[in-house]
C-alpha cells in the first residue's frame, strides 16, 4: 500500500477540482479529499478499470486518466511525474490479472461462515425453476445426455428436451451444431404449452443436411400441439448468416425442415455493439456538448437502434407464443449472445415472475450463466482480447430499464438493481460470473445473496404484485421515441447530470417510514388501550415516548440551510468516519446514488435536497 | 346574429369520431358559435367540445359518399370525423374553416362565456403593482413607482405602473424610453432579496449605425449599481445578430459609454424561426413509422430541445450572476417581449421559491409576460399544423413552460404545482374561454375591456376544486436557488405535450396514482400515530395521581 497526497481530481464536466490523498491498496484505487469537513472518498476497484492513461506532464503535475467498466471516468493529477509513473505501473499491473487466483472474488470476505456461503450459493435452483414452469410434463423431459458435460461443454448439466427426443438424436444434432449447443428448452409457456428454445447454428454450409436436427426440430414442434409450425428465429441479420455458410456454418434452410417459419431478426454481431458503446461513451464524455452534437452523436452511435432490435427480437416471440402459442427456437451463431438476450428478455415479457427480484436472479442464472454467455471474455475479466469485449449483458439490462420507463409498476425492483447487477458483473468480487465449478463455489461469495441482504435498496415503491394479473404479458410500444438514453447507467458518477431531487427515493423513504409507522400504531394501540396500560405502565419502549420528534423535519431543514451553497460533496461522504468499513468493490455508498443507502440509516428522514452548483457556465 | 351565416349546417346525425388511444365514438355533430360538439347522446360516454379557436386546421377527405374531416388543434392533439353525405361534410368543414380564423377578438368566446361557477376571488386582481411594490418598499428604499406610462403613450407595451430607480425623474425615463425600441426602457424585473441585486429588462438600445448615445439611459441603468459595483448585460442575441440589427436602427450598449457593465451575448432564436421548430418537431413527434435513426435526426432537425438548452441556459447565466457574482443584470434582446420574457422569468424560478408556488407562478405569468407585453394574440394565432402564411406566430411561451419543466424534473419536490399545469396553460394560451390571454399588451386589454367583459382564468385555475389537479404532491418548499443541469443529457423532450396524443400514459397514470397513494397514507399514518400519542399522554396523567401516593 502506497499513498500519494496533494492529488488533483478534476470534475469531468467542468473546471471543477478538489485535493486529496490517493492511496493504493492490492484490490482498490483510493482516493480521499483532504477537505475535513465533507470528505468525499471515492474507492475503485482494479478490475473496474478499462485503461490507464498517462497524459503529457502540466504545469501542475502529471494527469493520469482511468476509464472504467461501470463508466466511471477519473481524472487524477499528480504533483511529481515519478509518483504518477509509479501509479500508473503498479495499476497496469494490477488491472489485468492473469490468473483466476487473482480476481478479487477469491479475497472478498464478508465476514460469512461457510454455511451462510453455502445458502448464499443455494438461492437460485433452476431445477426448481423448470418445476415452476411445469417441466418436467408429458411431452418435456430431463435429460442426462450432458451429465458429464461431454455433448455440450457450454452448457448447463441439466437440459431439457421433448420426450420425443431420443439420445441419438440429441447426439446428432449437436454435431450438427455449432460447438455442440443442440436445441434445449429455456423457456416453457404453460398456458399454450408453447416452448422457448434456444441453440447455436447448423453447419449446413451451401446444403450439408442432418436428419437428427431436423428430427429434434420435429419433435419440438410435436410437443405443441397447438400450433402445426414452429417459429425459427436467427437473431443474425442475413448478410451475417450468409456469409456463415461459407465457413460450413449457416441456418435452416426452410425445404429441409418441415414446419418451421424461419425468420431473421437482424440484431448485429458483438464487434458491431462494442463499436456503438464506445462511439456513444466518446459522446457523451464530450465537454460542453451541444444539443445537436448529442443527438447526432446518439443516432450515429447506433446504440438505440440495437437496443430496439433487441426488443423488437423479443416481442416478436412473445407474440408467437401468446398470440398463435406456437413454439419458438431462437439462435444466433454460437447462442450465447443475442441468443441468451432474446430468449431472456422474451421469458421476461411472458412471465411475471421474472419482473420480481428473486425471478430477475434466476433469470440471469438460467439464460445468462448457465447457458453459458462467456462473461469473463464480454466483460473483460482475465487475460484481455480486445477482440471479445462487448456490451452484450449490458444492453439486456438496459432492455429491461427501457420496459420499466414504459410500465413502471410492472417491476418489483427499480434501476439501481439493474446498476447494481452490471457493478457486479465487472467488479469480480462475486463468484456468479466467474465461471460455473464447484470448486469456485468453495471459495467465493454468490452476489444474489449479497444483493438480497441489501434488498431495501433496489425495491421500486410503485411495485404492485396485482400489475402482473392485469398485464401477465408486456406488450411494450416500440415506437423510436420510447427509447430514451439511459442517463443513470452511463453516466451514473456525474452527478451534476442527474436531477437533483430523485422521486424514486422519496417515495422509496415514505414507504419504508410508512410501514414504520404501522408498527408505532399497532404498538401505541395495545399500549394505550386502558386494561393494556395499567399492566404495562412502567415498561414502555423508547420509542413511543410522548414527544419523540416523529420527522425530524426541523434538523433537516437546517441541513439544507446549511448547503444553500453548493456543499456538493456531502452526499458522496461515506458513513466512513468512525464505524468499520468492509472493503467492498462497490458498495451503494460510494457509487453515485450512496444518498439512497444514506436515507435509510435515519429513518423517517425526509429526502435531503442537496443542491450544486449549476452546469451553466459563465463564458464571458 | 352573424355567426348563423357561417353555420350551414349545424347538425348531422351519424358522424364517427376517431380519437388515438380511445374507442371510436358515433354520434351527433353539432357547431355552434364556437364550439364544436359531438354527442353519442348516451350517458356514459364522453362528449367532445372543441373551441373552434383551438382548430388550427383542417383537411378534408372523400371515400365515396363518406367524408372524413381530420381537425388539427392547436393543442397538438389530431381528430378524425367520419360523416356521411358530401354536401354535409363540406358545409361542416368550410364552417370549421370560417369560424376558426375569426380575426376579431371581439368575436371570441371569452367575450360570450359564461361562468358556471361562482367567482370568489377575482383573477383580474391578482397581480396589483401597487401592493407588489409594497414589498418591494419593505426590503429597499432604491426605487420608485413610476406613472410616466399612465396613458400607455411613453412604451404602448408597458403597463401603466412601472418600477424604476428612484433617482431617475419620469423626463429622463422619457428621454431614455426614446433610445429603446419600442419605448422599451429599463425596468425593474427582479429584486434579489438575498443580497439586493436586481435584474431589470428593457429592449435594445438605439444606437444605430453611427453610434448614438443617451445619457439619461447610461444614467438610469448604473443607477442600480451600487458604488464601485459592476453589472452585466446579457444581450440575447448574437454579437453577429446584435451588429446586424444597427442597420435598422437598433444595436447594443458600447462598452465606452457603459464602463461599468459588461456585455454578454447569447444565442436565443428569434421567433419565426421558432415557429419552424415547433412545426418540424410535432411532424416529427405525429410520424409513427419512424426508424430509430430517422426519429433522432428528425428530432435533431427540429432544434426544439436546442433552443430549450439555450435558454435554459441564458436564464442559468443571469442568475448566476445575481447570486454568485453579486451583480446586477440588465437582460435584451430585440424588442423586449420575447427572449427577454423567457431569460427574466426563468431566472426568477431558478432564485426565488416564491414563483414555485402555484400563486407564485401565476403571478410571474402575469407579471413578466402578460403585464410585461408578450404578443400572446399574436403569438399564439396559429400552433403546429396552421397552413396559414405564418405572420408572427412564434411558441415563445410554450418553450418557456417546457424549459419550466425542464427544472420542474429535475427537483420534482420544489414545486408546487405539476406538469397538469404548464400543459393547461399552454392550451389555454392557445385557446381559451378566459380572456386572460387575449390582446397583446396591457394597453389592448384595457381597451377591450377585457376585466369587465371576460373572466380570468385565475379566477378558474384559484378555485379548490381545480387546483386539486394542478398540485404536486412531492412539494417540500425549499428556499434555494435551484441550479439545473443544462447538458444535453439532462434535458428531455415534454412528452406531456408533445407526444401527449401518440401514447398510452395509462401505466404512467396509474404508477403516479399509486405515488399519490403512498404519500396520503404517510400523512394519514403519522395523523394516527399523533392522536394515539396525545391518547396515551392522557391515560398516563390520569393514572399518575395514583401512583405517587
Amino acid at each position: 500500500m502506497c499513498h500519494i497526497k496533494q492529488v488533483k481530481l478534476l470534475d469531468r464536466f467542468s473546471n471543477k477540482s478538489v485535493t486529496g490523498t490517493l492511496h493504493l491498496t492490492a484490490t482498490h484505487l483510493i482516493f480521499v479529499e483532504s477537505n475535513s469537513t465533507s470528505a468525499q472518498e471515492i474507492w475503485i476497484l482494479h478490475h473496474h478499470i478499462a485503461s490507464v492513461e498517462k497524459l503529457s506532464l502540466t504545469t501542475s503535475g502529471c494527469p493520469l486518466l482511468i476509464q472504467c467498466r461501470n463508466f466511471r471516468l477519473v481524472h487524477f493529477v499528480i504533483p511529481r511525474e515519478r509518483d504518477c509513473h509509479d501509479i500508473y505501473s503498479s495499476l497496469l499491473r494490477l488491472l489485468r490479472p492473469v490468473s483466476y487466483d487473482e480476481l478479487y472474488a477469491f479475497s472478498y470476505n464478508p465476514k460469512q461462515n461457510d454455511q451462510q456461503r453455502e445458502e448464499g450459493w443455494q438461492l437460485i435452483d433452476l431445477a426448481a425453476e423448470f418445476e415452476r414452469m411445469g417441466v418436467p410434463c408429458d411431452q418435456w423431459q430431463l435429460t442426462d445426455v450432458n451429465r458429464e458435460y461431454k455433448v455440450c461443454e457450454t452448457y448447463p448439466r441439466d437440459l431439457y428436451v421433448p420426450i420425443t427426443a431420443s439420445k441419438p438424436i440429441i447426439i446428432g444434432s449437436s454435431k450438427f451444431r455449432s460447438k455442440g449447443r443442440f436445441p434445449v428448452l429455456t423457456y416453457f409457456y404453460q398456458e399454450k404449452k408453447a416452448a422457448v428454445c434456444r441453440c447455436s447454428q447448423p453447419l449446413s454450409g451451401f446444403s450439408a443436411r442432418c436428419l437428427e436436427d431436423e428430427h429434434m426440430l420435429q419433435a419440438i414442434s410435436k410437443a405443441n400441439h397447438n400450433s402445426r409450425y414452429i417459429y425459427v428465429m436467427d437473431t443474425r441479420p442475413k448478410l451475417n448468416a450468409l456469409a456463415n455458410r461459407a465457413a460450413g456454418k449457416g441456418y435452416e434452410n426452410e425445404d429441409n425442415y418441415p414446419n418451421i417459419r424461419f425468420q431473421f431478426v437482424g440484431i448485429e454481431n458483438i464487434h458491431v455493439m462494442r463499436g456503438s458503446l464506445q462511439k456513444l461513451l466518446e459522446v457523451m464524455g464530450t465537454r460542453s456538448l451541444s444539443m445537436t452534437d448529442y443527438l447526432v452523436g446518439l443516432e450515429n452511435s447506433g446504440w438505440l437502434r440495437h437496443i430496439k432490435a433487441i426488443m423488437d427480437a423479443a416481442i416478436f416471440l412473445a407474440k408467437a407464443v401468446t398470440d398463435e402459442g406456437a413454439s419458438v427456437l431462437v439462435h444466433c451463431s454460437d447462442g450465447w449472445d443475442r441468443t441468451a438476450q432474446v430468449c431472456a428478455l422474451g421469458s421476461l415479457l411472458l412471465d411475471p415472475y421474472y419482473r420480481t427480484i428473486k425471478g430477475f436472479m434466476v433469470l440471469i442464472e438460467k439464460d445468462w450463466i448457465s447457458f453459458g454467455h462467456k462473461f469473463a471474455d464480454r466483460c473483460d475479466q482475465l487475460d484481455p482480447d480486445p477482440k471479445e469485449v462487448s456490451p452484450i449483458f449490458t444492453q439486456f439490462l438496459e432492455c429491461v430499464w427501457q420496459l420499466t420507463e414504459q410500465f413502471p409498476q410492472a417491476f418489483e425492483f427499480s434501476e439501481w438493481f439493474l446498476i447494481q447487477i452490471h457493478e457486479h458483473v465487472h467488479s469480480c468480487q462475486f463468484g456468479n460470473f466467474l465461471g460455473n465449478s464447484q470448486r469456485l463455489k468453495e471459495r467465493t461469495y454468490s452476489l444474489w445473496a449479497h444483493l438480497l441482504s441489501e434488498k431495501q435498496n433496489y425495491l421500486n415503491p410503485v411495485y404492485s404484485p396485482s400489475f402482473a394479473e392485469s398485464h401477465p404479458v408486456l406488450e411494450p410500444s416500440t415506437q423510436a421515441y420510447h427509447f430514451k438514453f439511459w442517463r443513470n447507467m452511463y453516466h451514473q458518477y456525474d452527478r451534476s447530470m442527474h436531477p437533483r431531487q430523485s422521486i424514486l427515493k422519496h417515495v422509496l423513504t415514505l414507504k419504508e417510514s410508512n410501514r414504520e409507522l404501522e408498527g408505532t400504531v399497532q404498538a401505541l394501540k395495545t399500549v394505550s388501550s386502558p386494561q393494556q396500560f395499567e399492566r404495562s405502565h412502567p415498561p414502555r419502549p423508547q420509542s413511543l415516548i410522548l414527544g419523540a420528534p416523529l420527522l425530524s423535519r426541523k434538523e433537516v431543514q437546517q441541513e439544507e440551510d446549511e448547503e444553500v451553497f453548493g456543499e456538493e460533496a456531502r452526499e458522496d461522504a461515506p458513513a466512513s468516519t468512525g464505524g468499520e468499513r468492509t472493503v467492498e468493490g462497490s458498495s451503494a455508498t460510494e457509487n453515485g446514488y450512496g444518498e439512497l443507502k444514506g436515507s435509510f440509516d435515519s429513518k423517517n428522514e425526509p429526502a435531503v435536497v442537496t443542491l450544486e452548483f449549476g452546469v451553466a457556465r459563465m463564458t464571458c | 346574429m352573424e355567426f348563423a351565416e357561417l353555420i350551414k349546417t349545424p347538425r348531422v346525425d351519424g358522424v364517427d369520431l376517431h380519437r388515438p388511444f380511445m374507442p371510436t365514438v358515433e354520434g351527433t355533430l353539432c357547431l355552434t358559435g364556437h364550439h364544436l360538439i359531438l354527442s353519442s347522446r348516451q350517458d356514459n360516454t364522453e362528449e367532445l367540445w372543441l373551441l373552434h379557436a383551438n382548430i388550427d386546421s383542417i383537411e378534408k377527405r372523400f371515400v365515396g359518399s363518406l367524408g372524413t374531416i381530420i381537425v388539427k388543434c392547436k393543442d397538438l392533439r389530431v381528430i378524425q370525423l367520419d360523416i356521411p353525405g358530401m354536401e354535409e361534410c363540406l358545409n361542416i368543414a368550410s364552417s370549421i374553416e370560417a369560424l376558426s380564423t375569426l380575426d376579431s377578438v371581439s368575436l371570441m368566446y371569452p367575450f360570450f362565456y359564461r361562468p358556471l361557477f361562482e367567482v370568489i376571488e377575482d383573477g383580474w386582481q391578482l397581480f396589483v403593482p401597487e401592493e407588489a411594490f409594497k414589498d418591494l418598499e419593505s426590503m429597499t428604499d432604491e426605487w420608485r413607482l413610476s406613472e410616466v406610462n399612465k396613458d400607455f403613450s411613453v412604451c404602448p407595451s408597458y403597463p401603466s405602473l412601472l418600477t424604476v430607480p428612484k433617482d431617475i425623474d419620469d423626463e429622463s425615463l422619457c428621454k431614455a424610453a426614446s433610445f429603446r425600441h419600442g419605448g422599451r426602457f429599463p425596468v425593474l424585473s427582479y429584486y434579489h432579496k438575498k443580497n439586493g441585486m436586481v435584474m431589470m429588462r428593457a429592449a435594445q438600445p438605439l444606437t444605430g449605425t453611427n453610434g448614438r448615445r443617451c445619457k439619461e439611459d447610461e444614467k438610469l441603468i448604473n443607477a442600480t449599481l451600487c458604488a464601485g459595483k459592476r453589472g452585466y448585460i446579457i444581450d440575447t442575441r448574437t454579437i453577429a445578430v446584435a451588429q446586424q440589427a444597427k442597420a435598422r436602427g437598433g444595436g447594443f450598449e458600447q462598452e465606452a459609454n457603459y464602463p461599468q457593465w459588461r456585455r454578454i451575448h447569447k444565442a436565443i432564436e428569434r421567433s419565426n424561426v421558432l415557429q419552424d421548430s415547433l412545426i418540424k418537431l410535432v411532424e416529427a413527434c405525429n410520424d409513427q413509422s419512424h426508424s430509430m435513426d430517422r426519429w433522432l435526426s428528425k428530432l435533431e432537425a427540429s432544434n426544439w430541445q436546442s433552443n430549450v438548452k439555450e435558454i435554459l441556459t441564458t436564464a442559468c447565466l443571469a442568475a448566476q450572476c445575481i447570486d454568485r457574482e453579486g451583480a446586477s443584470v440588465l437582460v435584451h434582446g430585440t424588442e423586449g417581449t420575447d427572449s427577454t420574457l423567457q431569460v427574466t422569468s426563468l431566472a426568477q424560478i431558478i432564485l426565488d421559491p416564491a414563483c414555485r408556488t402555484i400563486r407564485g407562478f401565476e403571478v410571474l405569468i402575469e407579471r413578466e409576460w402578460l403585464q410585461a407585453g408578450h404578443p400572446f394574440q399574436q403569438r399564439c394565432a396559429q400552433s403546429a399544423y396552421s397552413n396559414g402564411k405564418p405572420r408572427s406566430e412564434a411558441p415563445v411561451f410554450l418553450l418557456f413552460l417546457d424549459c419550466v419543466w425542464q427544472i420542474l424534473r429535475q427537483f420534482p419536490c420544489s414545486f408546487q404545482f405539476n406538469e397538469n399545469l404548464l400543459i393547461m396553460f399552454f392550451e389555454h394560451a392557445y385557446a381559451s374561454q378566459f380572456g386572460t390571454f387575449l390582446g397583446n399588451c396591457v394597453a389592448e386589454r384595457v381597451k377591450l375591456q377585457l376585466s369587465q367583459k371576460t373572466v380570468s382564468l385565475w379566477s378558474w385555475v384559484n378555485r379548490p376544486q381545480e387546483l386539486e389537479r394542478f398540485l404536486n404532491p412531492l412539494y417540500e418548499p425549499n428556499n434555494l436557488v435551484i441550479w439545473p443541469s443544462v447538458a444535453p443529457q439532462s434535458l428531455l423532450l415534454w412528452e406531456g405535450v408533445f407526444l401527449r396524443w401518440n401514447r398510452s400514459t395509462k401505466c404512467l397514470d396509474e404508477a403516479c396514482q399509486e405515488m399519490v397513494h403512498i404519500i396520503e397514507y404517510n400523512k394519514e399514518l403519522q395523523n394516527k400515530v399523533n392522536s394515539l400519542r396525545r391518547q396515551l399522554a392522557q391515560l398516563e396523567t390520569e393514572e399518575s395521581p395514583l401512583q405517587t401516593p
